[in-house]
């Protein structure tokens, strides 16, 4: 019975990653766009590990909806990792806390090279609005290296792609920075 | 107002035109009262300190207690050179973290409290320093100290036991925390949280702000409730300084709150059919969620209404009204035919029933309150028993369920998510002609206020107290993850640990808005 109901939704869901509504249409083409120099620059799958810092969690959202059918991030070849072991990008968000400076400065030890920092969010740029005090540092370049920053707040999905695109666009020579 | 709350005679200065009662008593009375609210079915819902040595008393100690009457707002005078009060975690469990966190920031101290140990403090500053007090040094140490946090941890002994430490930093898109499982085999004997790690002294960094700037940062208390912060901080403000919003204004505030709610339902739907392998559910919630915030976008500039709500009203009008009851109608029906899915698949059905258990005995014990709450049969839900306009108009049905498992979870979230498409519905075709805003008027004095929002996960509210140079002077934002986060280490018991990322998606709470 489930199995019956299931299938008829998805029948008629059919595929929202290539929306009609002109709205979308425009998120599609930069989606297509981005997904061509994906497999252009990098050539395989890129693996991203998100790192919490001290985000107020809305910066989440947008990772979270990044990841829903509307982007089919997988389909671009990106996926999240569990292990920074496995990670090619960190994704941080957040001002950094005191109280996760250490085990975001492991995190970073732990991702092999080559490796990108993107800083998500107004917060992980700047500081944002929580910016340096007795509980947190600020910016996330204050703690670690970072590569590309996404402004705003939360970036919506699109320039988050954008950025973490961006990110392995960087020809930088890691070691002598 | 005279009154009495069990056989305590009390006075009660009302707020404004709201359910919220001011009420002052020594310290050494707290337990009594405490008790007194708990024999007549109420809960406690906050508990906070302030340095009030620069108005020239000592430090104070609040706390909100939800009653019959309405919300309680009681403050103790604590002296300045020993401020200390009574116990009152033995009558209201979930005063303990509370407490533990007035010691940590202010240095109130909870005397006679079985559990004295640190709970917000880390590493980043020490024993005997108290960050909130107003003579804190200012300026931010250069780094952060590199000794580890040293928490000293419950240990379970006995035949096979052993430890599962998980966390701060997940392997899933979520905030971080420490839980630390104590298992045999598979079963979970004890789980203990570590919490704190996002603490960002937000509360230090409300004062000295001016009222505006200071709506913008109780909207980023805990990101996801957005909608519930700033309306709670601003209900705040507006009743500290005794002035009414426009009509409309509450109206759209409504919307907002009622949208948020829709929004992180259809979020949490989808990511608990994902963890009991029905990816279906997720892609399907997802795409709707997707569809929603879209439209947030192009009705209100941002896909999270972010900073929509400010003090005096709201600063966006609803434009294409139409579009969003085509979406609400849209929503309606395919939510429906996914909970008929969600209900008909025994696969679904069989993880979600009985699994992370906290039945409505233990609830009422924990002061369990908002979501978790009403699916363990605490029948609360500010809307419903204490509505601030526009609720007294819109009278919303409460959602509640006796099974406490992520079953009920999973149910009253279906129904409020078709509960808020309804209300939403209602506020549109009702919405009052007014202007947007009212102009904010300057404090003439020390001013005191507190806002209550039942947001989607429960009960938020803020207390604000503006000083004499109409700046913040001190701001305390209280989620209601602090209540239920203990909730998450009963629910878990005597379960197994694969089914912990189930259990703990059905609750969803909030790190940053309880580590402040
Ligand atoms: S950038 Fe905005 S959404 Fe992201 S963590 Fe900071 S305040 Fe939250």
């Amino acid at each position: 019975m489930a199995t019956h109901l299931i299938l008829r939704k998805i029948l008629k869901t059919g595929r929202v990653t290539e929306p009609a509504p002109p709205a979308n249409a425009a998120y599609r083409v930069r989606l297509q766009a981005l997904q061509a120099e994906l497999y252009e620059v990098f050539g395989r799958a890129l693996t991203i590990r998100h790192v919490d810092a001290g985000s107020c969690n809305g910066c989440e959202l947008e990772i979270h909806a990044l990841n829903g059918p509307h982007y089919n991030l997988e389909g671009l070849g990106i996926k999240f990792a569990a292990s920074p072991r496995h990670a090619d990008v960190l994704l941080v968000t957040g001002p950094v806390s005191r109280h996760l400076e250490t085990a975001l400065k492991r995190t970073y030890e732990a991702t092999p090279e080559p490796k990108w920092v993107v800083a998500m969010g107004d917060c992980a740029c700047t500081g944002g609005i929580f910016g340096e005090s007795y509980a947190s540092r600020g910016r996330v370049a204050n703690v670690i290296p970072v590569d590309v920053e996404i402004p705003g707040c939360p970036p919506d999905p699109v320039r988050l792609l954008e950025g973490i695109l961006a990110a392995v666009k960087i020809d930088r020579s890691h070691g002598a920075s | 107002m005279d009154t009495h709350i069990g056989d305590i005679e009390l006075t009660l200065t009302p707020q404004g035109g709201s359910a919220v009662w001011r009420f002052g008593l020594a310290p050494e009375r707290l337990p009594a009262f405490a008790r007194a609210i708990q024999e007549e079915g109420g809960q406690l819902l906050a508990l906070w300190g302030s340095d009030d040595r620069h108005l020239g008393r000592g430090f104070g100690l609040h706390m909100v207690f939800l009653s019959s009457q309405g919300l309680v707002w009681t403050q103790a005078d604590l002296p300045a050179a020993a401020p200390e009060y009574p116990d009152l975690a033995a009558i209201f469990p979930q005063a303990e973290r509370m407490q533990r966190a007035a010691y940590d920031l202010l240095g109130l101290r909870a005397s006679g409290a079985v559990d004295g140990r640190k709970w917000l403090r880390h590493t980043a500053w020490g024993e005997d320093e108290y960050p909130l007090r107003k003579d804190a040094p200012s300026q931010p140490p250069p780094a952060s100290p590199t000794q580890a946090d040293a928490y000293p941890f419950i240990r379970v002994a006995g035949d096979g036991v052993h430890e599962i430490p998980v966390g701060p930093i997940h392997a899933g898109v979520i905030e971080p925390g420490h839980f630390r499982f104590s298992v045999v085999g598979d079963k979970v004997l004890r789980l203990e949280e570590r919490l704190g790690y996002t603490h960002k002294g937000i509360e230090k960094r409300f004062e000295g702000m001016d009222l505006s700037l200071g709506a913008r940062l109780a909207g980023r208390v805990s990101g996801d409730s957005h909608s519930a912060y700033t309306w709670a901080y601003c209900m705040a403000v507006e009743a500290a300084l005794g002035f009414t919003v426009p009509e409309r204004a509450l109206w759209l505030r409504a919307l907002l709150l009622e949208m948020e709610r829709v929004a992180n339902h259809l979020g949490d739907l989808g990511y608990l059919g994902n963890d009991v392998a029905l990816s279906f559910g997720f892609a399907q919630f997802w795409r709707l969620k997707e569809d929603w915030l879209r439209l947030a976008q192009r009705l209100f500039g941002h896909r999270y209404a972010f900073d929509c709500i400010v003090p005096g009203g709201v600063t966006t009008d609803l434009g294409e009204a139409d579009a969003l009851l085509d979406l609400v109608r849209r929503l309606r029906t395919e939510v429906a035919e996914l909970k008929a899915v969600y209900d008909e698949h025994a696969g679904v059905q069989d993880r979600f029933a009985h699994t992370g258990r906290v039945d409505p005995a233990m609830a009422a014990r924990l002061g369990v309150i908002g979501l978790a709450g009403r699916a363990s049969a605490q029948a609360w839900d500010l809307r419903v028993q204490f509505p601030h306009p526009p609720y007294d108009r819109l009278e919303v049905n409460m959602a509640t369920d006796r099974r406490g498992d992520v079953l009920a979870r999973v149910e009253v979230r279906f129904a409020e998510v078709f509960e808020s498409l309804r209300l939403i519905e209602a506020i549109v075709q009702r919405l009052p002609a007014d202007p947007l805003q009212a102009e904010v008027p300057h404090a003439d004095g020390v001013r005191e206020g507190l806002g209550y929002v039942e947001g989607w996960r429960g009960p938020v509210l803020v207390a604000v107290r503006i000083g004499m140079d109409g700046r913040l002077d001190r701001v305390h934002p209280h989620d209601p993850s602090w209540q239920n986060w203990p909730a998450l280490e009963v629910g878990i018991l005597g379960n197994i640990v694969p089914d912990f990322p189930l259990i703990n998606k059905s609750f969803n709470l909030s790190y940053s808005g309880h580590d402040l």
